[in-house]
């Protein structure tokens, strides 16, 4: 399969057993809080799944558009900032600055991708000047009153639905699952539609796209504001979650490292890359945590570690190296009659 | 003669102080194939790229179907209906053939079904079918040659660029290919092409133009122009004509 997943399996009908794969997988996860009880396991997941749901935006961008990103989290911070600051100095019902947050990121994510994709940037270029956007977000917001500056934004406790709070974190972690399920709905649409084939020839040869008629730009800046709306849909989520923002978590490099490492090591340009990533990655940073008592950091190093591995050893991360793998297996264990491409899907 | 399909007037462009092309005119009639020859670094490829979008030309004007298209991009071209293949090909490396050949198919068709449907019949063609899941990075020269013409072709164009596609491929080759270019035309595709090998364009093209240092110097039927002193200057190195004039009384 290549790494665009838009193949033959796409034409003949399987893409249904595509999204039947979304509703096992999110319902296998739905089920983890009836079993599981405990506050830190589900914390650590909810944790995840922001990461998860962070990279599944980047994904689009960046796996999909093959435009890396290194400051989606000017999108987060917008997200997070305006549903925090609509709530808290304007009186806005937490639902409706949710929804003002999305639609922030995705202004953001035009402005920005408007003007470095009109002035041509690519690659490195663009890296860059993402990186340096989000860092002036993030110097702005730590000195402008609104944001609340040095002090950060507090959103007050309200336990209740309509305030988009709930006592319970098992609820908390069925939000961010619904919209984690959502992005991968989305991915799953674009994957399949004319604008994403487009997105993806354009990451292949943008000279060839638009010799085929590609308009690279609009391409290019559709992709921005779906892949900055859905990383917004993290930051909103984090600000009802732990209702407090302030412009390091907001806008700092943790969260781009966040949204394209879990991409890159679950799998650039698949639907499920940065779930699968997101669970690895976080997982494996836990763990030298409690094997290694709380050394500030530690996790840093262990994502360091798995990057280089899987950049070295699996280059399409992990769901591309498993693929690999599994057909690597078919062929030499099917009979020869059965095609490896069925044999892999079967 | 009916009106051309493509008339481009006295084109000229500029990299920095070389004149590459050098207000240069062309026409292509509707439903037949024209041939543009010419030496090594004439400006063929950048008249191309000119009439195709790629570059703006600083002066002269394209028109295209009865209309002024000067400038306009690539993307606004194709869907007017020019398509062009490049001299050194560019596939999706890492998509199937299929998924190249539906990039273009795209174009004019928004459903997937619809598209795919085009794909798989460009693709067989060309002579494609059977490698239709092949990643298009394990096709041989010919086959990457027929997948860019493909591509081209999922646009449904009414003008075809073809850049030099019969390069690089053995005699078999070409005479597997030739005909698939003919079948273009008889459908009614108009086709411009730009090609080194003689024997084709002797074959294929009814009226041939030949640009030498960015200029057009000769224009008119295949046989009519091998014939012109001035094109075998061109190609030969001055005097060269008159040389051969001279061996051929002795």
């Amino acid at each position: 399969m290549t790494r665009s997943g838009m193949t033959k399996r796409g034409a003949t009908g399987h893409g249904i057993g595509r999204f039947a794969s979304i509703v096992i997988v999110v319902a296998v996860l739905a089920a983890v809080p009836l079993v599981v009880h405990s506050n830190v396991t589900l914390n650590f997941l909810v944790a995840t799944l922001l990461a998860a749901l962070a990279g599944q935006g980047w994904n689009i961008l960046g796996g999909y558009g093959g435009q890396y990103s290194f400051g989606h989290a000017a999108f987060f911070g917008t997200g997070a900032y305006v549903t925090a600051i609509l709530q808290v100095r304007y009186g806005v019902n937490a639902w409706a600055g949710f929804a003002a947050g999305i639609a922030g990121g995705a202004v953001v994510g035009a402005v920005i991708g408007g003007l470095s994709f009109r002035s041509g940037l690519r690659g490195s270029y663009f890296a860059l000047v993402t990186l340096a956007f989000a860092e002036v977000l993030r110097i702005v917001a730590s000195v402008t009153p609104i944001t609340g500056a040095g002090v950060g934004t507090l959103v007050k406790l309200d336990l209740h639905a309509r305030a988009f709070q709930f006592e319970s974190r098992a609820v908390f972690y069925w939000v961010i699952l619904a919209m984690v399920a959502v992005s991968l709905v989305i991915t799953h649409l674009v994957e399949r539609s004319r604008f994403g084939v487009w997105l993806v020839a354009v990451r292949e040869n943008e000279d060839a796209a638009r010799a085929l008629g590609v308009d690279v730009i609009m391409v290019k800046l559709g992709a921005m504001v779906l892949s900055a709306a859905i990383t917004a849909a993290a930051g909103c989520f984090y600000v009802q979650y732990f209702l407090f923002i302030d412009s390091g978590i907001a806008y700092g490099t943790w969260i781009s490292i966040e949204a394209l490492l879990t991409p890159i090591i679950g799998g650039v340009g698949t639907v499920f890359g940065p779930l699968f990533g997101a669970l690895v990655v976080k997982s494996l940073g836990e763990g030298a945590k409690l094997l290694a008592g709380d050394a500030p950091g530690l996790d840093l190093v262990v994502y360091g570690i798995v990057l280089v591995l899987v950049i070295g050893m699996a280059p399409r991360g992990l769901v591309g190296g498993l693929t690999a793998a599994r057909r690597w297996c078919g062929r030499r264990w099917r009979p020869a009659s059965i095609p490896a491409e069925e044999a892999e899907h079967g | 003669m009916a009106d051309p399909l493509l008339s481009v007037e006295r084109v000229s462009h500029r990299f920095g102080g070389l004149l590459a092309v050098n207000a240069a005119s062309l026409s292509a009639q509707p439903s037949c194939i024209t041939a543009l020859i010419g030496p090594n670094g004439a400006g063929k490829t950048t008249l191309f790229s000119i009439i195709s979008g790629f570059l703006k030309p600083d002066e002269g004007r394209i028109r295209f179907a009865g209309e002024d298209v000067t400038g306009e991009p690539p993307h606004r071209l194709a869907r007017r209906g020019i398509a062009r293949t490049f001299q050194i090909v560019q596939p999706f490396v890492g998509l199937s053939v299929r998924e190249n050949i539906l990039v273009g198919a795209h174009l004019h068709h928004r459903a997937r079904d619809a598209a795919l449907n085009v794909a798989e019949q460009v693709g067989r063609e060309v002579g494609l079918g059977a490698m239709l899941d092949r990643p298009a990075d394990s096709l041989t020269v010919a086959g990457r040659k027929r997948l860019e013409l493909a591509r081209a072709l999922a646009t449904e164009p009414r003008l075809l660029l073809l850049d030099e596609v019969l390069a690089g491929l053995n005699p078999s080759e070409i005479r597997d290919i030739v005909p698939v270019i003919r079948a273009l035309c008889d459908r009614g595709v108009t086709i411009v092409m730009i090609e080194h090998v003689m024997q084709a364009v002797m074959s294929l093209a009814r009226q041939v133009f030949v640009l030498a240092e960015g200029r057009m110097i000769a224009a008119g039927t295949p046989g009519e122009v091998t014939a012109d002193p001035l094109v075998v200057e061109a190609y030969l190195g001055h005097g060269a004509a008159k040389k051969l004039g001279a061996a051929h009384e002795h």
